[in-house]
């Protein structure tokens, strides 16, 4: 029979290739579920991975989406990160980047119509700052009160849903829009709109800010004390105690770093691809961003290429929806496999397995 | 890969499609909010493609993609659909209206319909349906029903079109049963069975037993059936499985139709940029059969008002009619225009509470 042996150290093999593994191991599956559904699963998988990189018909307009869809995903997932390794739960980036998104686009709206180069420099500080100021509320408590950040950062999320509906129906309505909900579209006010810095590629001010992100996380990680008290503290916690480091301040730092980076998210993705605060402004990146981080093993290249992975997914998967008809639900069952399998393999890394003979009574 | 390879793949890519339009049928894409089996608004759009899918056969193909985000997922849909060589892109929900108008403008050669918008253009088209008469028809046999005089409202989002239904069935129910009071609970969702069901929950255990709902689930009936003496109506599909209780009636939406002449339009190339919107007279809104629960003379009013309404010899918003602060905004006799109607953005003299801000 099989049984699992604890490694002495992770296996650095192993590390590296279950990602790799699991993505084929989704596709094997995915295929069997396509098949299932009557579908052609080489035709599907194919239409998922393959057609928006290169077929011709989509590939020029899917390649630039495939940043503009992953920007926003690493860049939260590289706040993430920081605080995961060191034990430190944020599941509430989603409520951070809407936060980030309202308060930086409140600013480009109260300054509509000023045209001047400051307006959208104050928008990305308004949305460093909603995304922080959101992030520190679990934080604090944290830290005062010994309540935990999973549930208080994952029960802001909603409350800042309910915000954001208030907002568009609201304060930040626009006022020309004939009582609908919605603001004016930022996207369509030079000072505050976040475009397509080189026309055709989908580089926009926040696919910019992820690249940055990655190399500073980066950085942060393998040459600054701060990665250091980050790794030691989620290792053992204990150690990091003797080791000097402070908890509380390590708290503080991680949350709000996740939380100004998905707060910047918000910022850039509703001054460009979305361009205006609606009700639905919220699609979920603050929580495919979770995935994102540990599909990336917490590491900043890592994620970086998760994020790209995980955009590939989202749209091919609606080029599989509307090419071959296959069920939106058939295609999240498909993204929830990838995750799925990750996990699963994550054991190889910490065990091994070997074949032992059934002992003889 | 430099940007002239782009553009010139991108050349490359139009010229595919337009070569494709020739010989291909025409390609009719559907874009839904939500699930197709959500029992209420998308499925209903689903199910009347379904219908104009028959009618013309092989002479269309169809592509439709549901759960669609309304925002940039939504926008990207739209330009891959249209890149997929499509000539005519339905988008059947209210938040696609800007994705809708930026794509729009990218493929001039493609015809976009865009459901309960107000945006148009030369390749933009909106449709919508005068569900504030088939809610009238509601508010008057929910005037009738309510036996504690407490009638209930799930709201699903504070746009005009909501709060006319609202304020329709309001001013319906208030003519037929004076002491009638309206309570209207929103839920910013247009989809959300759980919401839906606490909500409907919520009225019931105040006393509400009429319940009314703008959300698109079966959830609200689900609840008022297990609560036993409450009414409630279909919404967008007939809900016919909860007839004859708690279901009394429904609003349906006859889209089929309207479908069917538009897809026509774009085979012959007869298409053009409009704006529908069509009421009980002209079909596109279906009253359920009113069931037995309802008495004979209820019944009898009820279909009266249908008619008259479908007739035009009545309008819901025939005054007079007072804003909830008091002051006139429909003297006696005036009838409201569609421009006014279009953006209702206030409750009617009578109902409490507020519109959220």
């Amino acid at each position: 029979m099989i049984t699992l042996v604890k490694r002495p150290t992770p296996s650095r093999l192993w590390i590296v290739l279950t990602p790799l593994v699991a993505v084929l191991l989704t596709m094997v599956a995915g295929a069997a579920l396509f098949a299932m559904l009557g579908k052609d699963p080489i035709e599907a998988i194919r239409t998922i991975f393959w057609d928006p990189l290169f077929n011709p018909q989509f590939a020029a307009y899917s390649r630039p989406q495939l940043l503009v869809k992953a920007g926003p995903l690493i860049l939260i997932a590289i706040g993430l990160s920081l605080g995961f390794r060191a034990g430190i739960w944020n599941i509430g980036a989603e409520g951070q980047y809407i936060m980030g998104a309202i308060c930086g686009a409140a600013v480009g709206l109260a300054a509509y119509p000023i045209d001047a180069w400051w307006v959208f420099a104050a928008m990305v500080l308004g949305g460093l700052a909603g995304g922080t100021a959101w992030a520190m509320i679990p934080a604090v408590l944290r830290v005062a009160f010994k309540t935990n950040e999973i549930l208080v950062s994952l029960m802001l999320v909603y409350v800042a849903e309910n915000l954001l509906a208030s907002m568009a129906v609201g304060a930040l309505r626009n006022p020309e829009g004939g009582g609908f909900p919605g603001s004016r579209n930022l996207s369509q006010y030079p000072a505050a709109a976040n475009p397509e810095l080189i026309a055709g590629t989908g580089m926009h001010w926040g696919v910019v800010a992820a690249f940055i992100a990655v190399i500073f996380a980066y950085v942060i990680l393998s040459r600054h004390m701060l990665g250091f008290q980050i790794r030691l503290t989620g290792q053992s916690p204990r150690a990091a105690r003797f080791a000097g480091v402070n908890a509380a301040r390590l708290i503080l730092i991680c949350l709000g770093i996740s939380g100004g980076l998905a707060g910047l998210a918000g910022l850039f993705e509703v001054s460009g691809p979305a361009g205006q605060i609606s009700i639905d402004f919220g699609s979920g990146y603050g929580f495919t961003a979770i995935i994102v981080a540990f599909l990336g093993r917490l590491n900043p290249i890592g994620i970086l290429l998760a994020g790209l992975l995980m955009a590939l997914t989202y749209i091919g998967g609606e080029l599989a929806q509307f090419m071959l008809g296959l069920p939106a639900s058939a295609i999240q069952v498909f993204q929830g496999m990838l995750l799925m399998f990750l996990l699963a393999l994550d054991v190889l890394t910490n065990y091994s397995l070997r074949w032992r003979k059934r002992e003889t009574a | 890969m430099s940007i002239k390879t782009i553009l010139a793949s991108a050349t490359v890519a139009l010229s595919l499609s337009t070569a494709a339009f020739a010989q291909d049928p025409t390609k009719v894409g559907f874009v839904y909010v939500g699930p197709v089996n959500d029992g209420g608004w998308s499925q209903h759009h689903h199910e009347s493609v379904m219908e104009m899918k028959e009618h013309f056969g092989d002479a269309i193909e169809l592509v439709e993609q549901a759960s669609v985000p309304e925002g940039a997922d939504a926008e990207r849909v739209f330009t891959q659909m249209a890149l997929s060589g499509a000539d005519v892109i339905f988008a059947t929900s209210f938040g696609y209206m800007d994705p809708i108008i930026n794509v729009a403008a990218k493929f001039p050669d493609v015809k976009f319909e865009h459901a309960t918008g107000y945006k148009t253009a030369e390749n933009v088209g909106v449709y919508s349906a005068r569900f504030y008469e088939g809610r009238a028809v509601e508010g008057l046999l929910a005037g009738e029903m309510t036996k504690s005089n407490k009638i209930g409202y799930i709201g699903s989002f504070p746009i005009p079109e909501v709060i006319r239904g609202i304020n329709a069935s309001y001013l319906e129910a208030k003519k037929v049963n004076p002491d009638v009071e309206m309570s209207v609970v929103w839920l910013n969702t247009w989809f959300d069975p759980a919401k839906e069901a606490d909500a409907a929950q919520a009225l019931i255990d105040n006393g509400v037993d009429v319940v009314l709902q703008h959300t698109d689930s079966t959830a609200p009936q689900i609840t008022a059936q297990k609560a036993g003496d409450v009414y409630t109506f279909g919404q967008a599909a007939d809900m016919a499985e909860f007839a004859p209780m708690p279901r009394i009636s429904s609003i349906i939406d006859v889209w089929a139709p309207y479908y069917i002449e538009r897809v026509q339009a774009v085979i012959d190339g007869t298409w053009e940029s409009d704006n529908t919107w069509d009421g009980i007279g002209a079909g596109m809104v279906g009253i359920g059969e009113i069931t037995d629960a309802v008495p004979a003379d209820v019944k009898a009013d009820a279909e009266a008002l249908r008619d008259a309404i479908a007739a035009g010899d009545y309008h819901p918003f025939t005054g007079p009619i007072n804003k909830q602060d008091g002051s006139v905004w429909l003297a006696e006799g005036e009838v409201a225009d569609d421009g006014a109607l279009a953006g209702l953005n206030f409750y009617v003299e009578g109902l409490t509470g507020d519109i959220p801000q």
